[in-house]
């Protein structure tokens, strides 16, 4: 299951709405095995493309510098699908190497730019294999428990 | 002649689990086969016919090896490397 507070929910969509009919990436960082999507990070698609997305190589290599400096990881890894619905695609799934993230997918298929619901679904991708999750939203996320020492 | 190659979560496998190892050789080519020698598999998930993978991005010191000859890209003692593989999609 993906928990995923209101706020950081809001962001993802937003983003996808904005860069519609491109398809709109990026990442939620949190602390290494925490399962916690604690910060967005919005990345340049830089394929551009209304069916395609990449991180830029040298954007990439300047990201994952940031998060290991901060014992960060990607919790979550999330793209648009403008066209279709948001489920992996083919190359998604071939391309997945993010073993521990839920891959979230946004379609803005329906309402493209404009305010109105949009499909919002994760997944694990392993090897091939895809799991949907469910995925809880919640006004603020729980106390981390390390901090708090329980 | 030592060179840290950083490796990324999906290819720990072949490392033992291991974030970081280090390896030898003049050129990328070079290191990729040291490493292969040491860590069976990893070879292949790096390189296809000769080539660099598309999706796979590798840099030395900071810098994208595609820029940098590729597989001819030259190293020496010390220098950083960093495997990491395209986070892309359809």
């Amino acid at each position: 299951m993906l928990t995923i507070d209101q706020a950081t929910y809001d962001a993802i969509v937003a983003h996808a709405r904005r860069d519609h009919p491109l398809e709109a990436c990026g990442i939620v960082a949190g602390p290494e095995g925490s399962d916690r999507p604690e910060r967005v990070i919005e990345m340049v698609n830089a394929a551009g493309s209304p069916t395609f997305y990449e991180f830029d190589s040298t954007e990439l290599l300047a990201l994952y510098k940031e998060l290991w400096g901060r014992d960060e990881e990607p919790v979550v890894v999330y793209h648009s699908h403008t066209a279709t619905e948001a489920y992996p695609s083919v190359t998604d799934v071939k391309l997945a190497s993010e073993p521990d993230a839920h891959y979230v997918l946004v379609s803005t298929r329906e309402h493209g730019n404009n305010q109105g619901p949009v499909e919002f679904r994760s997944y694990r991708i392993v090897d091939g294999e895809v799991t949907e999750e469910e995925v809880t939203v919640v006004p603020t996320l729980a106390a981390n428990s390390a901090s708090t020492g329980n | 002649m030592a060179i840290e190659v950083r490796i990324p979560t999906i290819l720990r496998t072949y490392t033992g689990g291991e974030k970081a190892v280090t390896g030898e050789g003049d050129s990328l080519a070079a290191l990729i086969d040291d490493l292969e020698g040491k860590h069976p598999g990893i070879k292949e998930r790096l390189v296809d016919q000769g080539d660099l993978r598309r999706f796979v991005n590798i840099y030395i010191n900071d810098e994208d090896v595609r820029f940098m000859g590729g597989l001819e890209a030259p190293l020496g003692d010390g220098d950083q490397v960093v495997v990491l593989p395209a986070v892309a999609g359809g």
